[in-house]
């Protein structure tokens, strides 16, 4: 029975969000730390190295952590502010039961209680329905190491193949794709490769405020000579100085970058020798690609032709280059075929491999790529193996000390998880570090979800907008009260430490995991002591997998400032002992891998990387005549996925407090809508009124709204639950949509303060 | 102890991305805490999304210590303009309206005048000010005269700006580019404040500007 207990606002005027500020000791000038904790910042996946200033068990403040080589001190707001989600008034200090005769909804329950109601529940259910009946949701912002363990908990102790992960929102498009082409789903290169490159390529990012700090690479790399094309529905501040803008339809990207394609093969502007040499699948590429003519891709892309030329001609006839790309061209139920184009793109130019020559996507969370890496993703077992794979399955199975037989086969993404939730197959489910009732497109739909579960227990430090629902809230941990690993954005495996200890009856999660294994009578494999005794197994469990970890330690990462993977700790060739410093850059010509056996550069067998035809398809739910507008969603630069940490932080709050329309003024001006006037945006799905942000730097044909807020406010009322039929990533980024100037204030205007 | 000598501060609008890390960071320092010293101001937001982040230029001869009629803003040995003091201020304002750059504010709750000064507690320790040492795109940018030559070959960093018949040398510098500085190392402001903000602006590099679209959206209907 997971409805909500009582009135949204009740359980809002308790648990918020409500805004921290900087007051007592975090004011305070007199006051000195007693250490400084080197350690990351929690949110996006650049992962950000900062120190965080402790005091009687408090994080009282930060310092910039300049020798890190990635950032070397530089931070966005949110990380300058992240320690403001410290000593929170919101923080979940006990577990929670819901209870629909207390004033806010929930009341206290003793952490232990709540554990053995837990495991009775799930048990309860499984014994009834099989268990399958129960579901895991997981996330990115997670360390590897927890996302091990869940993926461990969900085969082994639950033994349901329902586990899926929030990455299943962000990075699965690109990871499809770097699969398929190239048999490994990483960047190719470190991020100061791109210094010294002859041309950038950015499609979909707005590398400003999703990954500011990578906008100081760019800027160098343009200092140092490189031209810089930007490709997007808005002039983002990464756009508005780069030397070409192509300014794409929403959706039509597949397009482009095969019309692009289709003008380097016809001047000759490709590397036949490294195609014929190093890649299979050309010829179907060019063919498709041939249909693809200038005036054709100007047409169905919006761009003009000129500029398709001009990135043509820069990009075929660059020595060096670099590409990367976001959720930009990945949110679409056509993200693969995207992310394939502009893979087809790099290997047509032969420009990988190299010094100064790369590929990569950034990825959205913290962990956005140890956090798909090692089991949470439901097709998946450590090592990016395959769970559908019996030789995988065997391996896994042997260190996991299972037979291979009770070991699960695939779930279903974590959209397709609610549908089954929908069509009473699931009954229960566990969620932690997901909270999408937000973030899930379509999202009245997740809404009717939830209330259909006949049990919910939501693990998580303040109460997000699903665990309202929940019929028990465990009080997990904060990134700075636990310790372990994450892979950041240029696949360097780095070290998150622990500041300060969790307070109250909160529990660092990978506990609440084991005690609920313990619980449930099934405590076997769940019995470890610390992070680094799960990490030790997941070096083992991740050897001989493409996303090899063997070789990576603690002490390794903290002495080199991070590890990339692969790192082994038997050299593949030779079988030997190693002491294998990591894999800074992919596919070096002449590189050895355990694929291809030294066959060639790429993770297949033959070591060829392959060109895939990235056809265009048309978005579903496009704009039409009844909603003849794009709708585009994304994030603005000081919150962070849902807010649920980000709107619980004042000064972030304060500098971008509530969802705005942004609309261009041709468009404002035919609707009679001035800056600021509440705004109907609608779509077949639903209709939320906001406040109209009139800027001359979007599509005309176009709006955006960003999707940090909840209820009323949020952007995913109105998305389509389209998916890409490979990735099952959600197409946030186009949908058909119309709008027109409110008649009068929403309610809840006078009833919410901004961040809620 | 004083700000080394050799370190400087060069402020980059160019490569200004808006997010406001220094507004945020600036709260964090100790002479000023809770409080950001600096403006991130947008041109015009509706047009653009260009913003400029001002910090105290740290004038050779501060408007603001000329009109002060207490005495109360004085300037180190090191060049470094410091906030009022709070002995002398009398909150009258007169730095506020005269400084040409516009950076002085009065906080009325305190009844001081407050601004940046170039993080002193930290600058004077060899440290990097909060602001550039965070700020992601280096718009703001502390160190040696030779480390950003080597790292800004298509800018020159500039300290003379021209106010109508008031010619002004500053402590920071104000990165220009390469080819506006050659023809004259000064930055004109007033003859500068007509000039409005473009969707796309391309300054650092020499492609044409006939080649940039003005208005990118031109053919897009509504």
């Amino acid at each position: 029975m997971a409805a909500i207990p009582v009135d949204d606002l009740k359980i809002t005027t308790r648990f918020g969000p409500h805004r921290s500020a900087m007051t007592g000791v975090r004011l305070s000038t007199s006051v000195e730390p007693e250490r400084l904790v080197k350690t990351h910042c929690c949110f996006c996946g650049q992962q950000c190295g900062i120190q965080l200033k402790v005091r009687d068990n408090e994080v009282i403040g930060f310092e910039p952590w300049e020798e890190f080589p990635f950032n070397r001190g530089m931070l966005c707001p949110k990380g300058v502010k992240r320690y403001l989600q410290g000593s929170h008034p919101d923080r979940l200090l006990t577990a929670l039961r819901r209870d629909p005769t207390s004033a806010q909804g929930f009341a206290p329950m003793p952490y232990s209680e709540a554990i053995g109601r837990t495991a009775a529940e799930i048990d309860r259910i499984q014994r009834a329905h099989g268990p399958q009946s129960v579901a895991l949701l997981g996330g990115a912002s997670l360390t590897t190491e927890k996302t091990y363990l869940l993926g461990k908990f969900a085969r082994v102790c639950l033994r349901t193949p329902y586990i899926d992960y929030n990455g299943r929102l962000c990075m699965v498009s690109a990871g499809a794709a770097n699969k398929k082409a190239f048999g490994i789903d990483r960047t190719t290169n470190p991020w100061s490769d791109m210094v010294g490159t002859d041309v950038i390529w950015v499609a979909g990012s707005n590398v400003a405020e999703c990954s500011p700090i990578t906008t100081n690479y760019l800027w160098q790399a343009r200092e140092q000579g490189a031209k810089i094309i930007v490709q997007d529905p808005r002039i983002t501040p990464v756009a508005r100085t780069c030397d070409l803008y192509l300014p794409v339809r929403p959706g039509r990207d597949a397009a482009l970058f095969a019309g692009v394609l289709h003008l380097m093969i016809e001047h000759g502007w490709i590397d036949r020798e490294f195609i014929d040499r190093y890649t299979v699948g050309f010829d179907d590429v060019a063919r498709y690609c041939a249909e693809w003519t200038p005036t054709r891709t100007a047409d169905v892309t919006g761009v003009p032709e000129r500029s398709i030329r001009q990135a043509a001609e820069w990009w075929g006839t660059a020595k060096t280059s670099f590409l990367f790309h976001a959720r930009g061209i990945e949110h679409h139920s056509n993200g693969v075929q995207n992310a394939l184009g502009t893979i087809n793109l790099v290997l047509a130019t032969g420009r990988i491999g190299k010094p100064k020559s790369g590929y990569g996507t950034i990825v959205g969370q913290a962990n956005g790529q140890g956090g798909r890496e090692h089991g949470q993703k439901c097709d998946q077992l450590p090592g990016w193996r395959d769970i559908s794979n019996p030789e995988h399955r065997k391996y896994v199975a042997g260190v996991w000390g299972i037979n291979e037989e009770d070991l699960p086969g695939p779930g279903v993404d974590a959209y397709e998880l609610f549908r089954k939730i929908d069509n009473g197959e699931i009954k229960a489910l566990l969620s932690i570090c997901f909270n999408p009732k937000i973030s899930l497109p379509d999202n009245t739909f997740i809404t009717r979800c939830l209330e259909k579960l006949e049990f919910f227990v939501a693990v998580d430090f303040f109460l997000n907008d699903t665990a309202r629902h929940a019929d028990i809230v465990l009080p997990g941990s904060l990134h700075e009260e636990d310790e372990g690993t994450v892979t950041q954005v240029e696949c360097r495996v780095i070290k998150i430490n622990k500041a300060v200890d969790c307070p109250g009856e909160a529990r660092q999660d990978w506990r609440i995991i084991q005690d609920l294994a313990k619980a449930l009578g099934r405590p076997h494999g769940f019995t470890f002591n610390s992070p680094r005794e799960i990490f030790d197994e997941l070096r083992v469990a991740s050897k001989g997998g493409v996303a090899d970890y063997s070789g990576i330690t603690y002490e390794k990462i903290e002495r080199q400032m991070g590890v990339f993977w692969p790192c082994y700790s038997e050299d593949p060739e030779t079988g030997k002992p190693v002491d294998h410093a990591g894999t800074p850059r992919l596919f070096e010509r002449g590189s050895y891998n355990p694929i291809a056996k030294g066959a060639g550069p790429f993770y297949f067998p033959d070591g060829k990387a392959r060109f895939n035809v990235a056809e265009y398809r048309q978005p579903v739910d496009d704009a039409s005549e009844e909603y003849p507008l794009f709708l585009t969603t994304g994030r603005v630069v000081s919150q962070f996925l849902s807010g649920t940490q980000t709107r619980r932080i004042g000064p972030l709050v304060d500098q971008y407090p509530e969802p705005c329309i942004e609309m261009h003024p041709r468009l404002a001006t035919k609707f009679g809508i001035q800056d600021g006037e509440w705004t109907v945006a609608e779509t077949r799905r639903g209709a939320i009124t906001l406040r109209a942000m009139v800027v001359a730097t979007i599509r005309p044909d176009t709006i955006f709204i960003p999707y940090h807020w909840p209820g009323e406010k949020s952007a995913n009322r109105l998305t389509v639950a389209a998916q890409d039929p490979i990735s099952k990533i959600p197409q946030y980024k186009v949908c058909g949509c119309r709008i027109r100037k409110a008649d009068k204030p929403p309610a809840y205007a006078a009833q919410l303060e901004p961040q809620q | 102890m004083p700000k080394p000598e050799y370190l400087h501060f060069f402020v980059d609008p160019n490569r200004c991305i808006g997010c406001q890390a220094c507004v945020q960071a600036c709260t964090e320092c100790d002479t000023h805490r809770g409080e950001s010293m600096i403006h991130l101001e947008f041109i015009e937001r509706t047009r653009s999304t260009q913003t400029v982040p001002v910090v105290c230029m740290h004038c050779e001869q501060p408007t603001c210590a000329e009109v002060c009629p207490a005495d109360a803003i004085k300037r180190t040995g090191d060049g470094i303009v410091q906030s009022a003091r709070k002995s002398r201020c009398i909150a009258c304002g007169n730095c506020v309206v005269a400084c040409p750059f516009g950076v002085p504010e009065l906080y009325d709750d305190r009844q001081i005048m407050m601004k940046c000064d170039m993080c002193y507690d930290r600058s004077s320790v060899g440290k990097k000010p909060m602001c550039a040492t965070v700020c992601p795109s280096q718009a703001l940018f502390f160190g040696t005269r030779e480390q950003i030559e080597q790292l800004r070959p298509l800018s020159t960093p500039v300290n003379r700006f021209q106010f109508g018949a008031q010619a002004i040398s500053t402590r920071v510098f104000m990165m220009v580019p390469a080819a506006l500085a050659s023809r004259a190392p000064i930055v004109d402001v007033t003859a500068a404040m007509d000039e409005q903000p473009h969707e796309r602006s391309l300054v650092l590099r020499t492609i044409p500007p006939a080649a940039v679209d003005n208005d990118p959206f031109a053919g897009v209907t509504v």
